[in-house]
């Protein structure tokens, strides 16, 4: 199902009628209807009715790879602004290697930046982990802010955006799903160009084709695109 | 009908007596927010802009069960012609306060322990109808926040001029009509499903049929604003992002 | 007003940009965003415009309203100014009580109208010792992506250069309208516009965004008019802790003069419509 634009539906709107159909995240069942419980774009597969979100602000959710910055040390961990008006929790148990209560600064020191995994959302706040591969601190750089509802789009399905965009420009790419991106390279204007195609990722978000919209706009930047496999572009849901 | 005839016959700017001024909506007008929204009836301007869900502070106020929703609505000091001192005042906590009831029956924050969602409303200018303005805009703000709301709601002001019944008092109507049995308003709130009153006061004389009837009015009118809601959410296109 | 976290790696980066003069958003150091100016925002009041740099965005209004005259100066109108970092145009603004960065906006704004002389206070007198024109300009941010301090000191301006004269109606003691053709009494020629200079990583910025102002050493606000071509200076602010030192004050000095010369003439066209 390829859509000239994808289909917007409001909070109230009636989505399909019939009870085959099943209401998933953002939607809801009133009687034979499916109702959109959420503004966003709407995504069927299989019967199956969702509603994802092309705006708002980032929830964590468990699970969740996301980018943040280290505020505060306690006796017991780190607290990690991430964006939003809530910081999370990195416990000391929850790092690669053991850290006594005096290395706590030298392994993590205010100021520095993380990429780290959500463990457990709480309703007294959102605990981090940082023990597996691929998760740390992150050095040297640009980290920019994004809508967090259009990283699904930056990564692609199966990672196949940021796969372009990376062997375009040459630059390391990290995408958190609080909306924040690092981006590192070898020099300042591969960084600025990688910056720029993430921000045409985001201003065409809902449009479909994107992908070749995309290498254009690289070719344009006076880049070379290594022709991609183009993926399908009938989900929303991007995987990392 | 029911109506009698009286002295107002014409309306003052023209329109029929059920018609609605004349309707814009614009929403993602507020780059660093999570969700914003314009509505303009007629002069009457109203922008609002959503933050959260976020966490609320002080803690003794967090509801462990639920997200809640917060809204302050205020008017810009030369939004109307004898300047309004910057700041709350009594009538704009009352605003808030109504306002927060009709948009609360419409949101689902049980996903959101702890949290609040804050939906601030300004108005630039004002031209009678600011309230409900505000909620129009504060209903595409919120969904284009992406807070889960099972319908949207609409707004609208309706009463009765002397012995006639209309929709969407402007200035005039609403504070300068002083003849015969002067006006009454009405603002009032529909879901946009259920079609379930949200929001309802009054303000003058009107009798139980005379209601039911401008009650009729009023849901019809909140079908006219409910489409310019949607079409302003559904052709955002590409300038909702940081 | 809580903080607006900025990591170490991002300041290393915006510092190091700078040692090229470059920036995260493709600006050269001295570079303005995009002014855009919209006039009408309503109709209620002598004026009130929308003014943005790049994303920031301010409304600000001219209301006057009668009053009677201060004893010390029963022949001159009066002025005030209020700005409102509303939480609608930022995170970090809360509800309540003006915080210090609207009580020193607003001051700021305040002094370099007032002690320029821009606002004819003769002129607003109606009969002396008993009626005046009272000038109130009201500035809401609506969307803070950094240099706050000159969008809203610009807002200010044009509101006052656009605002239309009320005509008063003497036997009713009341206002009646606004005259379309008159605007309120102002000495065009002591216009004076503010330009905010921040030092980040050695380099002085113009126009900040977000991030840049987070992290900068200092700022240093300088206001100047017009004298037979020439700029000149009439009001000046520094704010945060970070020191000037006389290189940066030379820097600055002149970099102030050379914008100044560029952009004035513009500014003048946009306050006076």
């Amino acid at each position: 199902m390829v859509n000239e634009k994808r289909q917007i539906v409001v909070p109230g709107e009636t989505i399909v009628s019939g009870n085959e159909y099943l209401p998933g995240d953002g939607a809801y069942r009133d009687g034979e209807d499916v109702v959109a419980g959420q503004y966003g774009v709407l995504n069927i597969t299989e019967k199956h009715v969702r509603v994802i979100p092309v705006s708002g602000a980032y929830y964590p959710r468990r699970g969740n790879t996301i980018i943040g910055t280290i505020v505060d040390i306690t006796f017991n961990g780190w607290l990690i602004d991430f964006g939003g008006a809530q910081n999370a929790f990195l416990p000391v148990a929850e790092v690669p290697r053991y850290i006594n209560r005096n290395e706590m600064r030298e392994f993590l020191d205010f100021g520095e930046a993380v990429v780290v995994k959500v463990w457990d959302v709480k309703s007294r706040g959102v605990d981090l982990s940082m023990k597996m591969r691929g998760f740390g601190k992150i050095e040297g750089g640009m980290i920019i802010s994004v809508s967090p509802n259009k990283v699904p789009r930056i990564i692609g399905k199966e990672g196949s955006m940021v796969k372009i965009i990376k062997d375009a420009t040459g630059c390391s790419i990290t995408v958190g799903q609080n909306g924040k991106v690092w981006i590192s390279g070898n020099d300042a204007d591969k960084e600025l160009a990688t910056k720029k195609i993430i921000e045409f990722i985001v201003a065409h978000a809902t449009i479909a084709g994107l992908t070749e919209k995309v290498e254009k706009f690289i070719g344009d930047l006076g880049m070379k695109v290594d022709k991609v496999e183009i993926v399908e572009e009938n989900t929303d849901g991007g995987e990392e | 009908m029911v109506t009698k005839k009286g002295i107002y016959t014409k309306r003052n700017d023209g329109r029929k007596m059920d018609e609605v001024r004349s309707m814009t909506a614009k929403v993602g007008i507020v780059p660093s927010a999570d969700g914003s929204a314009s509505f303009e009836t007629g002069k009457t301007k109203a922008i609002a802009v959503v933050r959260g869900p976020r966490t609320l502070h002080p803690q003794h106020m967090q509801n462990a069960q639920t997200g809640i929703l917060r809204v302050n609505y205020g008017m810009m000091p030369f939004s109307v012609e004898d300047r309004i001192r910057p700041g709350p005042n009594r009538r704009s906590e009352e605003i808030s306060k109504v306002t927060e009831w009709a948009l609360s029956s419409v949101v689902d924050l049980s996903g959101f322990p702890n949290t609040v969602v804050d939906v601030f409303i300004q108005i630039p200018q004002a031209d009678a109808g600011t309230r409900v303005a505000g909620i129009n805009a504060a209903a595409m703000a919120l969904a284009h926040a992406g807070i889960p709301m099972k319908q949207m709601v609409s707004a609208i002001g309706v009463g009765k001029i002397d012995k006639t019944l209309v929709v969407d008092l402007d200035k005039y109507e609403d504070s300068e009509f002083h003849d015969a049995e002067g006006s009454t308003d009405i603002p009032m709130v529909f879901t946009s499903r259920t079609k379930d009153m949200a929001l309802l006061q009054l303000d003058g004389k009107i009798s139980i049929s005379e209601f039911k009837e401008v009650v009729g009015m009023a849901k019809k009118a909140c079908e006219d604003i409910l489409k310019v809601q949607m079409d302003a959410l559904k052709n955002v296109g590409g300038e909702d992002n940081e | 007003m809580s903080n607006f976290i900025i990591p170490n790696l991002q300041k290393e980066k915006i510092e190091a940009f700078l040692a090229e003069n470059k920036r995260l958003d493709g600006r050269k150091a001295d570079e303005y965003r995009e002014l855009v100016v919209e006039d009408g925002v309503s109709k209620n009041s002598a004026s009130a415009v929308r003014v943005k740099f790049g994303k920031t965005e301010v409304i600000a209004g001219v209301h006057l309203a009668l009053a009677t005259p201060y004893p010390d100066s029963p022949n001159e109108g009066t002025f005030m100014t209020s700005a409102e970092l509303h939480p609608m145009a930022s995170q970090q603004y809360d509800i309540g009580r003006p915080g210090i960065e609207s009580i020193e906006l607003a001051r700021v704004i305040d002094r370099g109208i007032r002690e320029s002389g821009f606002i004819d206070f003769k002129g607003l007198c109606i009969k002396e010792g008993e009626k005046v024109w009272q000038v109130f300009v009201d500035i809401v941010a609506v969307n803070d992506d950094g240099n706050m301090l000159d969008v809203a000191g610009l807002a200010a301006l044009i509101a006052l250069g656009r605002a239309r004269m009320p005509i008063y109606n003497e036997k009713e003691d009341k206002v009646d309208g606004y005259d379309e053709k008159k605007g309120i009494p102002l000495d065009k020629d002591v216009l004076s516009f503010s330009m905010t200079f921040h030092k980040i990583g050695g380099k002085i910025v113009a126009d900040v965004s977000k991030e840049e102002e987070a992290i900068s050493d200092f700022r240093w606000t300088i206001a100047m008019g017009d004298n037979d071509g020439e700029p000149r200076i009439t009001a000046m602010q520094k704010g945060k802790a970070g020191v000037i030192t006389e290189e940066d004050m030379e820097t600055i000095l002149n970099l102030a003069e050379s914008k100044w010369k560029s952009m004035f003439p513009k500014i003048r066209e946009y306050v006076f419509g």
